[in-house]
């Protein structure tokens, strides 16, 4: 440490010592989280090291959920670093089972069977096909996916793939889970949501 | 019986019809398509909660709730007239839209429930782990007593102005704690209570979202609690509430009458501070 910084960081020392402003406000989120840390605790397969942040959760939990550039970069990076592309090149699936991924809303919580199927949750937040019509309003709507991006391209299903298995590769405090990433939609279940999105025979695109 | 009584029995056959009605009426705005019917649906069960909320179901579980309160019970055989929900021993009118607030005697901040369950271990007794133990009402279940005493509690503060006091440090630091809480990502779906409830106008599948951080988004998650509840058809409280969000939000377990469940509820009630309370209601 050199000398203008050890005289800084005195003159810090010495402001927190006598201002009452800058001694006033505790830091509430610290407290938050020491307190959940306290409060919570394993039932079902909901464990209690959920309650633990992982280095993505803790930047949108520090930056109100819209960090700079500096810091959104390089966490989309390694974000995207996590999607594993299936290894036998086919995207797309049935969009029949698809569509029935996209209705359950099951999974991860302490009330669920640990080993059964998790559901995709896709209509708790977005319209996708038509004739389901209780559907949320969180997420864009999905309606005419495939048709409006020019179809199923190669391009589009990578993209569609991608964006079901980490959301946050793509937008870093997106809303959305990220469903292949920690493991709740397998690779099947992945395609089958990309063939109900990009199918031109699926109910969405008609 | 009296008149309050009669319209009771009276309006538990209107829940009767309506239950039968309802599939119906989603299964043809279903088949139907157009959004606006389900809406419609929506909007008639808002007329429906509307006119039962004037003498609905919850007042069973005030009558019981205001026995439970007077009567002496509990190995200290003792009624709970002399506990204090934050206006004085035994005062019970207007101390629901008073709480979340700082209690002395145990130097901390409660909400009403966690103040009655300390009353009923204080005065009477019981207890806490015993009360713990199936705090919630379940389908086909003995409703646990701290629900009934809460909507007891609750119905005295029918039509008052909701004054969560924000005075004391621990008053202040209760809603300031309970607002980084609704905020924080963590788990499985990096989901927080703000994600669902962070913007207006928004839903999850029919079910509207109520922005918390807006007064008449707060409003939404203290009008109508304790509440019966449609699905199950159980008389619930704000504990359960928040305890299902979590567990919705795919978080671990909330322990019941913690202080983390308290700070929410300070920084959701404080938030809807001088809007009227309506009393015990429904939920779907």
């Amino acid at each position: 440490m050199n000398r203008q910084s050890a005289l800084w960081m005195l003159g810090v020392a010495a402001a927190s010592a006598f201002s009452p402003a800058v001694l006033a406000e505790p830091d509430w989120r610290a407290e938050a989280v020491a307190m959940l840390k306290r409060d919570f605790q394993s039932k079902g397969q909901a464990s209690v090291e959920r309650i633990q942040e992982d280095s993505l959760q803790t930047i949108c939990n520090t930056t109100n959920n819209n960090p700079p550039e500096s810091i959104a970069t390089p966490a989309m990076l390694e974000q995207a670093k996590t999607v594993k592309y299936p290894a036998d090149g086919q995207l797309m699936g049935d969009w029949k089972s698809g569509e029935k991924i996209a209705q359950s809303g099951k999974g991860l919580t302490w009330t669920d069977e640990p080993g059964q199927p998790v559901g995709g949750n896709c209509y708790n937040c977005h319209q996708i096909a038509p004739k389901e019509i209780s559907y949320g309003t969180l997420g864009a709507t999905l309606f005419n996916y495939g048709k409006l991006r020019g179809g199923p391209s190669a391009e589009m299903q990578k993209y569609t793939y991608g964006k079901i298995y980490n959301a946050k590769a793509y937008n870093l405090c997106s809303l959305m889970p990220r469903f292949g990433h920690v493991g709740a939609l397998n690779e099947q279940q992945i395609k089958d949501l990309v063939a109900l999105l990009l199918d031109p025979e699926s109910p969405v695109n008609k | 019986m009296t008149i309050r009584n009669q319209q009771r029995t009276v309006s538990c056959g209107m829940l009767a019809a309506f239950l039968i009605a309802m599939p119906l009426v989603a299964l043809e705005a279903h088949a139907e398509t157009p959004a606006v019917e389900k809406d419609a649906a929506t909007l008639e069960f808002e007329r429906f909660r509307a006119e039962m909320e004037d003498f609905g179901p919850s007042g069973l579980w005030e009558d019981k709730g205001e026995q439970l309160w007077k009567t002496p019970r509990g190995p200290k055989n003792a009624s709970l007239e002399k506990c204090d929900l934050g206006l004085g021993p035994g005062v019970v009118k207007g101390a629901y839209v008073q709480m979340p607030r700082y209690f002395a005697d145990v130097d901390k901040v409660m909400d009403a429930e966690r103040r009655i369950v300390w009353c009923m271990v204080n005065f009477q007794g019981f207890k806490e782990e015993d009360l713990a133990k199936q705090p919630f009402a379940k389908e086909g279940q003995e409703t646990p007593e701290q629900t009934s005493l809460v909507t007891y509690v609750a119905a005295q503060s029918r039509d008052m102005k909701i004054a969560v006091p924000q005075k004391h440090p621990k008053e202040i630091a209760a809603y300031k704690i309970g607002k980084e809480i609704s905020l924080y990502r963590a788990g499985p779906y990096d989901f927080s209570c703000a994600v669902c409830h962070g913007a207006d106008g928004k839903r999850i599948r029919m079910q509207a979202l109520p922005n918390i951080a807006t007064p008449e988004g707060a409003l939404n998650t203290f009008q109508g609690w304790p509440g019966y509840r449609m699905t199950g058809g159980v008389m619930l409280t704000q504990q359960w509430r928040m305890n299902d969000c979590f567990r919705q939000e795919r978080f671990p377990h909330p322990k019941y009458l913690s202080d983390t469940i308290t700070a929410l509820l300070t920084y959701l009630t404080a938030n809807a501070n001088g809007q009227v309370y309506k009393g015990p209601g429904i939920k779907r």
